[in-house]
């Protein structure tokens, strides 16, 4: 079939709902209203450099990463112990570990928030054990702890979809020539789990990065994250110039990481969701 | 495989046929008759669901669609970025004020407004709208601390209360812009809406400092930590102090000596709605001293009416949390609108303090 | 010993991921609105729950919205796919970047774009925007799940079947269509799923009282901790357990196919 037309109106509907707007936040970005005109400047990104800005996307990195490292070292294992030779339950498994991810993402961090929260059943429990009363909500903890909850599926699925077609003959043949479990580890499975690595690494620092319901909820409104600073021009302050550039510098952070993950899953192999 | 795509379809078509008998909440397409639908934008737990639908009952061929926001700033830009079906807003004093500047309000006409009367006078011709062309009353009140008496052992009578180390992560501040700026404006002696850059700084600064004592910056969720005993004091509004009091024997409310803020939430229509006529129909209703009644039962504030206010226990009446004696007040002011180049400062200051 | 720890710890994890969904359920009936204490068993927040017109109304808007913008992202996803798969590569891969675009911004961005887009178009904000972004969002996961089953296609059946005579829109509907059906089925229900449990695009693409369920479920949270949400998310978890099952049970059976929602 060669009716390359049919996706012409796909195409255009692209340009018009995907690049327009996009070119509309640049326009915004790079642009000022002064006495009711919009003038060129280069103000807004100015502002974005300054120390308190600065530090709202310095706070956003951190808490992405440490979330993202967290999700790794709590998630590979869960991989690999589902990816396991125990076939007959597997699929339940897997399914029952995705079911938390189809509720809702806003409901599963207000279950957090009743969980958290000083009269919370944590600090119920802790009470009745007779210790200390712990102040979990409203804190980089419960931020943190935020994330690690909502993403974790994000970097097991891809590490598991990978790790199940490593081909077994591989791991057998390394441990035939005498490599104990370390190195067959080291050597074998952990660098052809990379590309699945990778894509759990993008598919939780991502969402991380730019979330501002997370720190909206969990934090009490005092970490403002990028994504809280721009939701908050957009629709706080109405300072859309501002806001604009703002995302600008999120998207080539974000365009910058994904360039740096590629460079580590050249062949694209990485496991998705599906 | 065709099978399924067979009872596939069939399952999609008797989902698409049962949304379509349910109708649809917001369109009176079909109905045969002609349902006007009216949107109405408010504050958050500001209005007695009964009111709402005394008020359907009373006209059926209205429907209303509720709305809610947290501040003055995100319903400004909501209206403001095209939520051009709202035709009803509760803004306060300042932001009234911003929106006549601003051409986002209609101008009321009061002949359908006849329960208007009911309104007590000192409440009408205020600085925001001194022609009572474009506001009409709805509630009023007072911002202060909240604060729970068996985990603040000294009396609260100021502001610098807020700044006590020894409340560490036990302080709830507000999470609205001119109220926290105001409040910290108060503790240092300035006014509440000053231009003065200086003053401004100083604040930005006490807030910052702040920082590490407050537990959260809250608006609505406050009432509910400080019922709940997770936290020792609040900056909040009256009624909210009011309803968590109700609710928790151990809450006391307070007005600093330093002053406050004392507020007015008035209906408006904005400019872009197309029901004026019934938009002015449910403002009446609302000004109803039985509906005016039922609401404040529900949400604690003061009410501006004065049939209302003959209505109520005289145990409220006298409670100063509620019904302050104006005049006793000593250093209250309302809120202004600092015109478009002091807002940003004050934006801006905001933008910094939940930056850092 | 190994496999004593794994489980284990794979025990620790279900419980992590479980903990806040089952605290949600079981406080659902309570009947204080206490977050850490039991006051008794309580139906009365499922019926406030129904009795709420806001959470009725978003939550016909949001399945209205879902499967609106789902149908008609698959028929157009699924036409620009077979459009795309023919096409010479410069211009295939000028597209495919195009249709990566939504999939790999920020939503915080595509909403944002969109309500700019909007805005700046003087359209107001309502249904139909919102309808437009989700299908926006939604086409190239489409796409995404229809390409594949493409490339996969026996490109001579189609010419086979015209060489017998069948006009080209028969030979589409009776040769192509059926191949590719299983990608077609994954992409609506991708799309319906992500239309479903979409925020943030949401969130800045609507306005003039037209809420989804999630945005509504936001407001009332930020309100304050409120048990009705409670007695929300036990029936969304009841609904989504139940169509999962289902799902996987059917895809179980055609597995062959491949015709299953998650290729686990």
């Amino acid at each position: 079939m060669k009716k390359g037309w049919i996706s012409y109106p796909y195409i255009l509907w692209m340009i018009i709902f995907t690049i327009v707007p996009l070119l509309l936040v640049m326009y915004y970005g790079f642009t000022k209203t002064e006495n009711g005109t919009m003038v060129l400047t280069p103000d807004n990104f100015i502002r974005v450099m300054e120390p308190t800005y600065l530090k709202v996307l310095w706070r956003s990195v951190l808490l992405a990463l440490v979330s993202t490292v967290v999700c790794f070292i709590i998630g590979y294992p869960v991989a690999m112990i589902l990816a396991g030779r125990d076939i007959s339950r597997k699929s339940t498994l897997v399914l029952l570990f995705v079911i938390p991810m189809w509720m809702n993402f806003l409901l599963r961090t207000y279950a957090w928030m009743t969980l958290l929260d000083r009269k919370g059943l944590i600090n119920t429990l802790l009470g009745a054990l007779g210790l200390p009363q712990l102040n979990l909500l409203y804190t980089d903890f419960a931020v943190i702890l935020g994330m690690v909850y909502n993403f974790l599926p994000f970097m097991v699925l891809p590490i598991y979809s990978v790790l199940r077609k490593i081909d077994r003959s591989l791991i057998e043949a390394a441990e035939d020539l005498g490599s104990d479990t370390v190195t067959v580890f080291r050597k074998v499975i952990f660098p052809l789990s990379l590309p699945g690595v990778v894509s759990g690494i993008t598919m939780v620092f991502m969402p991380a990065v730019t979330t501002f319901i997370i720190s909206k909820l969990l934090g009490g409104s005092q970490y403002m994250l990028i994504g809280n600073l721009i939701e908050d021009q957009f629709m706080r302050v109405y300072d859309w110039n501002f806001g604009s550039a703002v995302s600008i510098i999120m998207m080539l952070l974000i365009l910058l990481s994904m360039g740096v993950m590629a460079r580590y899953d050249k062949e694209g192999t990485g496991g998705g969701l599906f | 495989m065709k099978k399924r795509i067979a009872s596939f379809a069939v399952l999609l078509l008797a989902v698409a046929v049962i949304l379509t008998a349910c109708g649809s909440p917001g369109t009176g397409k079909g109905d045969g008759s002609e349902k006007v639908v009216l949107n109405v934008f408010n504050w958050g737990d500001y209005m007695c669901d009964t009111v709402l639908e005394a008020f359907e009952k009373e006209y059926p061929h209205i429907k209303v669609n509720y709305e809610t926001y947290t501040t003055n700033e995100d319903m400004y830009v909501k209206i403001k970025t095209g939520g051009s079906a709202y035709d009803v807003a509760f803004p306060s004093d300042y932001m009234i004020k911003r929106m006549i500047d601003e051409g986002l309000v209609k101008e009321i006409n009061m002949d359908n407004i006849p329960n208007y009367k009911y309104i007590d006078d000192q409440f009408k011709n205020l600085s925001y709208d001194p022609d009572n062309k474009y506001s009409v009353p709805y509630l009023w009140g007072t911002v202060g601390i909240l604060y729970n008496k068996t985990m603040v052992t000294e009396p609260v009578d100021s502001w610098s209360i807020l700044w006590d180390e020894k409340y560490k992560k036990q302080i709830i501040m507000s999470d609205s812009e001119r109220d926290s700026i105001g409040v910290t404006l108060k503790m240092l002696g300035y006014s509440m809406n000053t231009k003065n850059i200086d003053e401004l700084e100083e604040a930005k600064q006490k807030m910052i400092e702040q920082k590490p004592l407050v537990l959260a910056y809250l608006v609505d969720e406050a009432k509910d930590m400080m019922v709940a005993e997770s936290a020792a004091m609040a900056v909040v509004w009256s009624g909210d102090a009011l309803i968590a009091m109700g609710e928790n024997e151990n809450l006391a409310y307070a007005i600093p000596k330093e002053g406050t803020n004392y507020w007015f939430d008035c209906m408006v229509i904005p400019s872009t709605s197309k029901h004026q006529k019934e938009a002015e129909i449910f403002i009446n209703f609302l000004c109803d001293p039985e509906m005016s009644l039922r609401n404040v039962d529900y949400i604690g504030y003061a009410t501006p009416n004065t049939e209302t206010m003959k209505m109520l226990d005289p145990e409220v009446i006298t409670n100063s949390t509620a019904y302050p004696d104006l005049n006793q007040l000593e250093n209250c002011e309302i809120f202004e609108y600092p015109g478009d180049e002091v807002n940003k400062i004050y934006n801006r200051i905001w933008t910094e303090v939940k930056a850092n | 010993m190994k496999k004593a720890f794994g489980r284990f710890y794979l025990v620790l994890i279900f419980a992590f991921l479980y903990a806040p969904v089952l605290t949600l359920i079981v406080f659902s009936f309570n009947d204080s609105r206490s977050r850490g204490n039991w006051g008794g068993f309580t139906l009365k927040w499922y019926s406030a729950l129904f009795r709420d017109r806001h959470v009725l109304s978003s939550l016909y808007y949001t399945l209205s919205i879902a499967l609106l913008s789902a149908l008609i992202a698959t028929v157009a996803g699924t036409a620009a796919a077979i459009g795309i798969h023919n096409m010479k590569k410069i211009l295939k891969s000028f597209v495919m970047n195009l249709t990566y675009l939504p999939v790999i911004s920020p939503d915080i961005v595509t909403g944002i774009s969109l309500m700019i887009l909007f805005v700046f178009v003087r359209l107001n904000l309502g249904f139909t925007t919102l309808l437009l972004a989700h299908i926006t969002f939604n086409i190239p996961y489409v796409i995404l799940s229809v390409l594949p089953k493409l490339k996969q296609l026996n490109k001579h059946m189609y010419e086979a079947a015209l060489d017998l005579g069948a006009k080209p829109l028969y030979a589409f509907f009776r040769v192509i269509l059926p191949e590719i059906m299983p990608g077609v089925v994954t992409g609506f229900l991708l799309a319906f799923t992500l239309s479903l449990d979409d925020f943030i695009i949401s969130f800045f693409t609507t306005g003039s009282g037209v809420s989804t369920l999630s945005i509504t479920i936001y407001s009332m949270a930020r309100l304050g901790i409120n048990p009705k949400i409670n007695a929300l998310s036990t029936l969304m978890f009841i609904v989504v357990l139940a169509l999962l099952l289902i799902v996987n049970k059917r895809s179980s059976a055609n597995s062959k196919n491949g015709t299953a929602v998650m290729n686990i």
